[in-house]
């Protein structure tokens, strides 16, 4: 099961704050977040990755993106 | 899925850094005032005397690049997809913090920008801003690690997020209706200076296209010298400051090559000496910054690309510096103002609660 951050209509920096805490949890290897700006798509990427996590997949999803990642 | 933005990886944003710290220096040659190529806080407290909302005759006039960098962020942000129109994460929280962030930015003399464009043009006093920025910075991921938000902002109307771009066009066409004349400090609407750093400035038209590129290399990158030094306190994270970093070298170089390097802490243009308000009035400045989640200049690139609340807190800047200069809280050369101590530290107070009381419920 995979633990989702829903972290959109939020700005800089609570996105990637939202998602290091959820790593931090490490309850689950896969993380979804959920981001309404290109930004927030990016700075969570780059912070997801710096933890050795791997971005799966990007898709749109609405207004915004819905991010998969995973642990290794 | 779009092609990857070559701008927000570190070259990119290294690139960008060192494309603002070539630029700079050469609008202070082209006739900006010194160590003030670009300054967001200064400049937008320029347009304020433009229009009126002060009256401090040396600093009036209608800066092109502020006008440039929220267009040229529109334009970027029309062109790759990346317009949101979004609104409501506590507008009038962010216009105090603007309010607020200028009244300190006023105290030093300037914004994070030209901070490091002073000390790249050897004006010592900048190191204590920095620090002054650092520690007000510091203090803002304190709260932001206890829970601290200002709440999620909602898709609204694409009109919506063309408010503060059309404010910005209107002020350009004021600027080409009235137009400077010879020796009157006033053309129609717009108030002028006829000395002091409103009086200088580069020609319009090269100040614009300057504003314009660099709002929109400033949209690809989301170059930020708040987050630059936010990101590494709060995630060690290096990306932004490298940006940051290449701005200072590539200024330091520029400014050698130009001849416009003078180190010293005495008498160094649009500056004073006194460390302990140079420091304090960047702390708050800093912690305003932190709490609104950008440098002035990012929340001008994030207001083009349709950002409303981003907008307000510039509102609130513009308006801080009528209050600023209104009513004697502005520094100049020769010290602080005669109300700028108190203002600082009512600033910071005001700052603090906002940090403690605006909390995430159940984090």
């Amino acid at each position: 099961m995979a633990a989702t951050v829903d972290a959109r209509g939020l700005s800089c920096p609570q996105p990637v704050i939202m998602t290091l805490d959820e790593i931090k949890k490490g309850k689950d290897k896969e993380i979804i977040v959920l981001v309404d700006t290109d930004t927030s798509k990016e700075n969570v990427s780059r912070a997801a990755e710096s933890q050795g996590f791997r971005i799966n997949d990007v898709t749109a999803e609405g207004e915004g993106y819905r991010i998969t990642m995973t642990k290794g | 899925m779009k092609g990857k933005n070559v701008f927000a990886t570190r070259w990119g944003i290294i690139g960008v850094g060192a494309c603002i710290g070539i630029l700079a220096p050469l609008l202070q040659k082209l006739g900006n005032p010194g160590n003030m190529g670009i300054c967001v806080a200064c400049f937008e407290r320029d347009i304020a005397g433009a229009l009126g909302l002060h009256r401090a005759a040396v600093v009036q006039y209608m800066r092109p690049e502020i006008i440039g960098f929220v267009l040229g962020s529109l334009v970027a942000a029309y062109l790759f997809k990346e317009y949101r129109p979004r609104a409501g994460s506590a507008p009038i929280v962010r216009f105090v913090l603007g309010v607020f962030a200028m009244i300190g930015a006023l105290v030093f003399l300037g914004c994070p920008w030209r901070a490091v464009l002073r000390l790249a043009g050897g004006d010592g006093n900048a190191i204590l801003g920095l620090l002054g920025l650092t520690f007000g910075i510091w203090v803002g991921t304190l709260f932001l690690k206890k829970g601290y938000n200002l709440g999620r902002t909602q898709a609204t109307h694409a009109a919506a997020g063309w408010m503060l771009p059309l404010i910005m066009l209107g002020f350009l066409i004021l600027a080409f209706i009235f137009p400077q004349l010879e020796g009157q400090d006033k053309n129609g609407v717009l108030f002028y200076s006829l000395k002091g750093p409103g009086s200088m400035h580069a020609p319009l038209l090269v100040s614009l296209v300057v504003g314009l590129g660099i709002g929109f290399l400033a949209q690809r990158s989301r170059f930020c010298t708040m987050g630059a030094i936010r990101d590494v306190v709060l995630f060690g994270q290096t990306h932004l400051l490298s940006g940051f970093m290449a701005l200072l070298v590539f200024a330091f170089l520029t400014n050698l090559v130009l001849s416009q390097f003078k180190m010293g802490f005495a008498g160094q243009p649009v500056a004073h000496t006194q460390h302990i308000w140079n420091f304090a009035g960047m702390a708050l400045s800093g912690l305003a910054f932190a709490l609104a989640g950008g440098c002035p200049g990012r929340q001008l690139f994030l207001a083009g690309e349709g950002d409303g609340d981003a907008a307000v807190f510039v509102m609130g800047m513009i308006v801080g510096a009528g209050i600023s200069h209104n009513f004697g809280l502005a520094s100049s050369p020769d010290g602080v103002g005669p109300y700028g101590i108190p203002a600082v530290i009512i600033g910071i107070l005001v700052c603090l609660f906002i940090g403690l009381t605006m909390r995430r419920k159940s984090a």
